[in-house]
This record gives structure tokens, C-alpha cells and sequence, in this order.
């Protein structure tokens, strides 16, 4: 019953994205008011049409329809209620459905935004999503069908993976992935509304900024939050490997990351617009291409390629998409001219040359790190792999010339600085970061990296905040405001420029929690007797005891762990290995004692059956919880960036010159007094 | 005009450089941290080539031959492909779902004594997006364990 609704809800909701496409194209080639109306019907329609599907999912999973494909392959009637529903996105096939709600629903927003906006960019933009939508229909009533019937229906299922019920992250982590990654659909349809209609002045990249910004904000939570879980749940106390499948949801955001800001050069200069293009529509290949390794079962080995079809319809539709991306740019990049020229070498848009010119030499490094293996086996019929140093040498020293660009950008004022602009602005972050610099070498560090990470900080950190300190100061004296009116209403009056900063100030706290942690970080594995204690980095870990518990879906195995420090006792941790009756896989929970200062980590390794002795894998990793902090800076700064102006209408700039806004007034008239 | 030309000469050259030392970089770094990949068969028909090289070992578990040491948390078993055996060394508990006849992955060196010293171990599991085989219900060992603790 509700796998023959779901199924046909998305047979009939293909129809409508095709019918779509073809309207909005329609629409958008001939200007017919009634084809662009429906086409924006068509969304709506499409919308209410998977979401019934999805829904009807998540009525099976929790009623257990086993005659449900989906629900036969994750569900099981022990699995808690909180993981039945979010083994909508556990496995495959329910990932992919996931994917095409989200895609729906940013399509009706897209719609709904702009419905009554006047012109041919967003009929043709909306028949570009209805293009990727109809791909993502054909894969669901096609190879990934979570609605197969299954017959003779199964009493029982062998629930999700016990990996993927063992944290609550995982109800955060995947849907947020989805939003950002999906998200860069609508900028990509942006894009090609744009090369097709011609409409490719200042309107078309205000639009694809904000909606980059969204999917953006969305991955960079995802990211962390990923990184988050993995730290949590795996037990082995890192959070980021350069595994593939890290890697393709890191890929995209580097592009992007490129884009926001590459585009404030076109926006306020008429410069880099075919680089800008060329940017939105790499990111959505490497979103594409980032879904087909993580799907496709293709990482594993080349091998397991054969074991699904799913595999050939992505590397086809990404081979359909980069040639029309290619046909259509080459072909229309006529209408993107440059209209203004680069002024002086000390300036914003130089800064954010090198900042692009970094962040897609970053792309192209971890891209080829991921893709080698395969391109080897394919090639040269070798098994290799390419180790986590490759990833480290490479971009260890990208993110650190980054994170000093991170603080030379908002010091330098567009177009031209002067020398006193130059000196003004660089000399007070450029003395914080000597400052640093000797201050961590006389503290004992002496990792090159590690020192130049911190000193190259703190002069992004400086940096930016003078930024904040300016426009307050300026607002004080001109307005006698006290300063957190003044930061109150310079935030309010300029949203993208001080979220923008924002964003930055998370980067550079979550760089240096990655660098502390990983510098850092102090080990120790020993077995111990109940009594026993191992001791590491100033702290005494005793085991206290060993205790078993049944649960309906598990059996959990734990150990009571006194914290001492100094010779006080500053708590208790609780490590735990979880046996699900479904699986053969014990997963464990490592116990993290989280403090600003330092994480202590904790992790069960193994352990004697009558309860003797358990072996205990400690870790020591300092400012580890700066990188989860950090990251909701991040995300805290994307959404004060798009936060909708309350107080005035956004300016246009003046045809060829520079968007004035008042704080910049403000700055310029206080740097002058 | 001139301070434009050169303003762009400047900039252009600025990328070249960096380019050209990442590129520099890149073709270095790759080959220096390729591990390949062997089973224990092809590793010892590589004969003494395979001593010392960083290399990925795959294989299964032989049944029976694995010694945990938990005190000194030293770890010993052997690896077969069905053709070849090989015995491996390493330091530190093994994973949770480690186990006879299971498959494994392990990263290290193969040295003249005939043994694989490994600095890493990987146990084969299945695809992140494929849900575990239906498994035994846990074993009676926890339950004892469960009987032993349980307040």
C-alpha cells in the first residue's frame, strides 16, 4: 500500500519534471507568460509529489512494512523510533529519495523567491533543476526504487547499520550534507539561466551569491558536524583521515569557499565573470561526482563497480552536464566581458586572486589524492592507495598561507591602497603575529608548521577584529553611540562584510584547534587491572570496574574509569562497546571528557570475559573542542551574511564604480582624520 | 598605463610561480606516498624486493593463530590468501570486529625475519551504505560478563 503510493507518487512526479524542463525552457526561449506559469506550477507540483513520497517512507519505516524494499533492508522492529526515521538516509536508495526532496524543495523556493521577478533567467533556471530533478527521479524509479515490493514480506529486518544508530550526530550530520551539497544546485541553475538568457549583469550574481552562501553556510556545519561524529563514535580519535568519502564533501566546499568570494570582484570591479561561471559549475560537477564515489561503491575497489547500475547513470549525467557546461561557456562567453581592469597589485582583488588561485590548487591536490587509485587501477592494474602524509604535506602549507590571506584580504581597501592605508592596516596584526611567533617558541614548540599556523593566526585574528574595532570606533565618534550599539548597528548596516568576517574568525579558531590537536596530541594503550591506572599528559586514568547490560536492540559492555588529576579526582568516564543483535560488528562509544583547554579520550579496546582486565586507549588532544566551536562560528557568520538587510534597500552600484555603503564611508572618514 | 602593464605582469608572474611550485610539489609528494597494495602470495613472490618497502598487506585471518597479549598489548597472527601465509607483528589492541577467517588490512613493512610488522590494521567491513549482514546474536561471553557486573 504504501510502497505502491510512494512508487507512483515519484513515477508521476518524473512526468512533472520532465513536462517542467520542457515548459521552463519553453518559457524562458519564447517569454510566453502562461509556459513560465506553468512551469512554476510544475515545481510545486513536483514538490508536494516527492515529499508524499518521502513521507510515505518514513510511514513505513516506522510501521515497519517490511513489504517496503527500503524498509526489508534497514528496518527492525528492536531499532529505537529516533533511528527508525533517520534510516531514511542510512542506505542508499533512501539517500537518493532524500536527495530529490531536498532538490524539490529548493526548487520551490527557488520559484516561490522569485516568482514575480521579470525576464528569462529564472524560467531557464528553474528548467535546469527540473533537469537535474528528472535525473535524480529516473535513478528512484529505476535502480535505487526504495518502493520494490518484497515478497513473501519478512516478519523482521536486520535494522540499520550499527554504525549509524550509535549517535544522535547522525540525525544532524547527513541532512545538513544534503543541504549544502544539494544546495549547489541552485546556484548551478543560476549559472546556466544566466549563460542561456543573457542575463548576466549584476541581478544574476546577487542571486547565485545569496543561494551559494546557503548551501555553503549548510556544508560547512556539515562538514564539522561530520568531522564531529566521526571523532565521537569511531574510536579512534581523530576526525578527519582523508578518506574519500571526507573528501567529496570537502571538494565542493573549496570551490565554493573560491566562489563567494571571487565574486565580490565581479560584483564590485565587472572582473573574473567567465572564472566566476566556470566556478559555480565546477562545484556542482564535484558535488555530482562526490555523490557517484560515495554511491556507487566504487572506492572500495574498482571492482565493486560492477556490483551496481547506479554507477553508469551518474558518470553519465556527469558527462552530459560537463559537456553542455563546456558548449554553453565557450560558446556564450562572449556576453561575460570584463568591464573594469585591475588597478594596483596592493589590493582586495589581488588578495583574492591568490585566494582562488590557492583554494582550487587545494581542489585540484585533494582531488587527485582521491581520484589516483582509481585512475591507477583502471590504468596501470595496480592496487595502490594514497597515504593520509600525501594530503598533509600538500595542503599543510596552502592552509597556512590561506589563514595569513584570511587577515591580509579585509585589511586591504579595494582597488588601490595607499602606503599609509598599507602601514596603517598591516603593521599592528603583523606585530601580533612576531609576538605569537616567539611567544610559542619560547613556550616549547618547535614544529615549523605548528608556529607558522599560530603566528599567521593571529595576524588573521588581529586583523579581522580591527576591522570590527574600526567601523565601532567610527560609529562612536560620529554617531555618539556606546560600543555595543555602535557593534550592534555596524553588524546590522553591513551583514555581508562583518558575517563575512565572522566566517573568518570560526576558520582561522577551528585551524587552530586542528593544529593544537594534531601537534599536540599524546597516546597511551595499556591493560589494565580493575584498581589499575595508566597515567598521560598530567592526567591518571584508573579502570574502577567492568559492567554488562542488555538492551532491546544491543548488549553493552562498559567501563567505569576515574579521572584524576593532581592527585584529585575530576571525574568519571564511562567507555562503552555496543554488540547489536543484528550485526556481527561491535561498535564502540568512547568516552570524551571535553574541556576548552584540552579533550581527554577514552576508548574500550578490549576486555577479559570474567571481567579481570580491560584494555584501555587513552588520548590526550588539546583545544579539539575549538574545531566543533569553531565551526558554528563559521556557520553563525554565514547566516549573519544572509540575514536580510531590515533597514534600507541594497544599493546598486553605479554602472562601472564601487557600491558605497555607509559604514565604509564611516571607516574612510576616520582613517582620514 | 605602463603601471597597469606592469601591475599585470607582476600578477601573471606571481601565479606562474605559484604554479609552478605546486606543481613541483605535487609530482614529488605522489610517488613518494603511493603504499601499494599485496596479497601475502604476491608480496613473497616479490622475494627479497619486498623486504622494508611500506606496503598494504590483504588477506584473511587464519583460524586459530592469533595471539593477544593484553599486559604488553602486543599482538600476533597470520595472514593467508588461500595460496600464501604470512605472519604478522603488531602493537596495540585490535579492532573490536577482529577475528578468525575475517578479511584485513594491514600497513607496515615485511622484514628479513620473515615477519610483517604492522603500524596499522584495518578490518575489512562492508560499504558505509550497505547495512551489516544479518549476524549471530551476541555471544555468550558478554553474558557472563553481564552476569559478573550487573548491579
Amino acid at each position: 500500500m504504501l510502497g505502491a503510493l510512494g512508487s507512483s507518487a515519484l513515477r508521476v512526479a518524473l512526468l512533472v519534471a520532465a513536462f517542467g524542463l520542457l515548459a521552463g525552457a519553453l518559457g524562458g526561449a519564447g517569454g510566453k507568460e502562461s509556459w513560465i506559469r506553468t512551469a512554476y506550477a510544475a515545481a510545486y507540483t513536483q514538490f508536494a509529489l516527492v515529499a508524499t513520497a518521502t513521507l510515505a517512507m518514513v510511514t513505513a519505516l516506522v510501521s515497519h512494512d517490511f513489504s517496503v524494499s527500503y524498509v526489508a533492508q534497514v528496518g527492525s522492529r528492536e531499532t529505537p523510533l529516533f533511528y527508525t526515521i533517520i534510516s531514511l538516509w542510512g542506505a542508499l536508495e533512501g539517500s537518493i529519495l532524500f536527495w530529490g526532496f531536498v532538490l524539490s524543495a529548493y526548487t520551490a523556493a527557488v520559484v516561490y523567491i522569485n516568482r514575480a521577478r521579470p525576464g528569462k533567467l529564472v524560467p531557464y533556471a528553474t528548467a535546469t533543476l527540473f533537469f537535474i530533478s528528472a535525473f535524480f527521479l529516473i535513478l528512484l524509479v529505476g535502480p535505487a526504487n526504495p518502493f520494490k515490493p518484497v515478497f513473501p514480506v519478512p516478519a523482521d529486518g536486520p535494522g540499520p547499520n550499527p554504525l549509524l544508530q550509535n549517535h544522535p550526530l547522525m540525525a544532524v550530520h547527513p541532512p545538513f550534507l544534503y543541504l549544502g551539497y544539494v544546495g549547489m544546485s541552485v546556484p548551478f541553475a543560476f549559472a546556466i539561466g544566466a549563460l542561456l538568457s543573457g542575463e548576466t549583469g549584476s541581478e544574476w550574481i546577487r542571486t547565485t551569491r545569496r543561494w551559494t552562501m546557503v548551501a555553503w553556510g549548510f556544508l560547512a556545519f556539515a562538514i564539522v558536524a561530520g568531522m564531529w561524529w566521526s571523532y565521537d563514535v569511531l574510536g579512534w580519535g581523530g576526525y578527519w583521515a582523508w578518506d574519500p568519502v571526507e573528501n567529496a564533501s570537502f571538494l565542493p566546499w573549496l570551490t565554493a569557499t573560491a566562489f563567494i568570494h571571487s565574486e565580490m570582484v565581479e560584483e564590485r570591479r565587472g572582473m573574473l565573470r567567465v572564472w566566476n561561471m566556470s566556478l559555480i559549475i565546477v562545484t556542482f560537477l564535484l558535488t555530482i561526482l562526490g555523490t557517484f564515489l560515495t554511491r556507487s561503491g566504487i572506492l572500495s575497489s574498482v571492482h565493486a563497480f560492477a556490483e551496481g547500475t547506479v554507477g553508469y547513470y551518474f558518470l553519465a549525467f556527469i558527462a552530459i552536464v560537463l559537456f553542455a557546461s563546456f558548449v554553453l561557456l565557450s560558446g556564450l562567453s562572449p556576453r561575460l566581458k570584463s568591464t573594469g581592469r585591475l588597478d594596483s597589485l596592493w589590493s582586495r582583488e589581488t588578495v583574492f586572486f591568490f585566494n582562488n588561485l590557492l583554494l582550487t590548487g587545494f581542489m585540484f591536490t585533494v582531488l587527485l589524492g582521491t581520484l589516483f587509485p582509481l585512475v591507477a587501477e583502471a590504468v596501470r592494474g595496480v592496487k595502490v592507495s594514497v597515504g593520509a602524509p600525501f594530503f598533509n604535506q600538500m595542503t599543510i602549507p596552502i592552509c597556512a598561507t590561506l589563514l595569513l590571506l584570511m587577515g591580509v584580504g579585509p585589511a586591504l581597501p579595494w582597488r588601490s591602497a595607499t602606503r599609509e592605508q598599507i602601514q596603517r592596516q598591516l603593521i599592528p596584526p603583523t606585530v601580533m603575529m612576531v609576538t605569537v611567533a616567539i611567544g610559542v617558541v619560547v613556550a616549547g614548540v618547535h614544529q615549523f608548521y605548528a608556529v607558522l599556523a599560530f603566528a599567521f593566526a593571529a595576524f588573521a585574528i588581529t586583523a579581522n577584529l580591527r576591522e570590527f574595532w574600526r567601523g565601532i570606533r567610527a560609529r562612536m565618534t560620529m554617531h555618539q553611540e556606546n560600543p555595543v550599539t555602535a557593534l550592534a548597528r555596524l553588524v546590522g548596516g553591513n551583514h555581508r562584510r562583518y558575517g563575512g568576517y565572522l566566517a573568518h574568525m570560526g576558520v582561522l579558531l577551528l585551524a587552530i584547534g586542528v593544529t593544537a590537536s594534531s601537534a599536540f596530541r599524546m597516546e597511551r594503550e595499556a591493560t589494565l587491572k580493575p584498581g589499575s591506572a595508566l597515567t598521560l599528559g598530567g592526567y591518571t586514568v584508573r579502570l574502577k570496574d567492568l559492567w554488562g547490560r542488555e538492551e532491546p536492540q544491543r548488549v553493552v559492555v562498559g567501563a567505569d574509569v576515574i579521572v584524576e588529576r593532581g592527585g584529585a579526582v575530576v571525574g568519571s568516564v564511562e567507555p562503552r562497546m555496543n554488540y547489536y543483535k543484528t550485526s556481527d560488528t561491535p561498535v564502540v562509544t568512547p568516552a570524551v571528557r571535553s574541556r576548552a583547554d584540552a579533550d581527554l579520550y577514552v576508548n574500550l579496546m578490549a576486555f577479559e570475559r570474567d571481567g579481570s582486565s580491560a584494555t584501555l586507549r587513552v588520548l590526550v588532544e588539546p583545544l579539539v573542542s575549538w574545531i566543533w566551536f569553531g565551526g558554528m562560528v563559521v556557520a553563525l557568520g554565514a547566516i549573519v551574511s544572509l540575514w536580510p538587510a531590515a533597514r534600507r534597500v541594497p544599493r546598486r552600484s553605479p554602472p562601472g564604480g564601487v557600491a558605497v555603503d555607509e559604514d565604509e564611508v564611516a571607516v574612510a572618514a576616520e582613517g582620514a582624520a | 598605463m605602463s603601471t597597469r602593464t606592469t601591475t599585470k605582469t607582476i600578477l601573471i608572474l606571481g601565479a606562474v610561480v605559484v604554479v609552478a611550485a605546486f606543481a613541483y610539489m605535487l609530482s614529488g609528494r605522489i610517488g613518494n606516498n603511493l603504499v601499494y597494495f599485496y596479497t601475502p602470495s604476491e608480496l613473497l613472490a616479490e622475494g627479497s624486493k619486498a623486504y622494508g618497502a611500506k606496503v598494504r598487506l590483504g588477506g584473511q585471518v587464519v583460524p586459530g593463530s592469533v595471539k593477544w597479549d593484553a599486559p604488553t598489548t602486543d599482538l600476533r597472527f597470520v595472514m593467508q590468501d588461500g595460496k600464501a601465509q604470512i605472519a604478522v607483528h603488531s602493537q596495540g589492541a585490535p579492532p573490536q570486529m577482529f577475528r578468525d577467517g575475517i578479511g584485513v588490512v594491514v600497513e607496515g613493512k615485511y622484514v628479513e625475519s620473515g615477519t610483517f610488522e604492522a603500524n596499522e590494521l584495518l578490518v575489512k567491513h562492508s560499504n558505509e551504505y550497505r547495512p551489516p549482514k544479518p549476524g549471530q546474536q551476541p555471544e555468550e561471553m558478554y553474558k557472563s560478563l553481564i552476569k559478573a557486573g550487573a548491579p
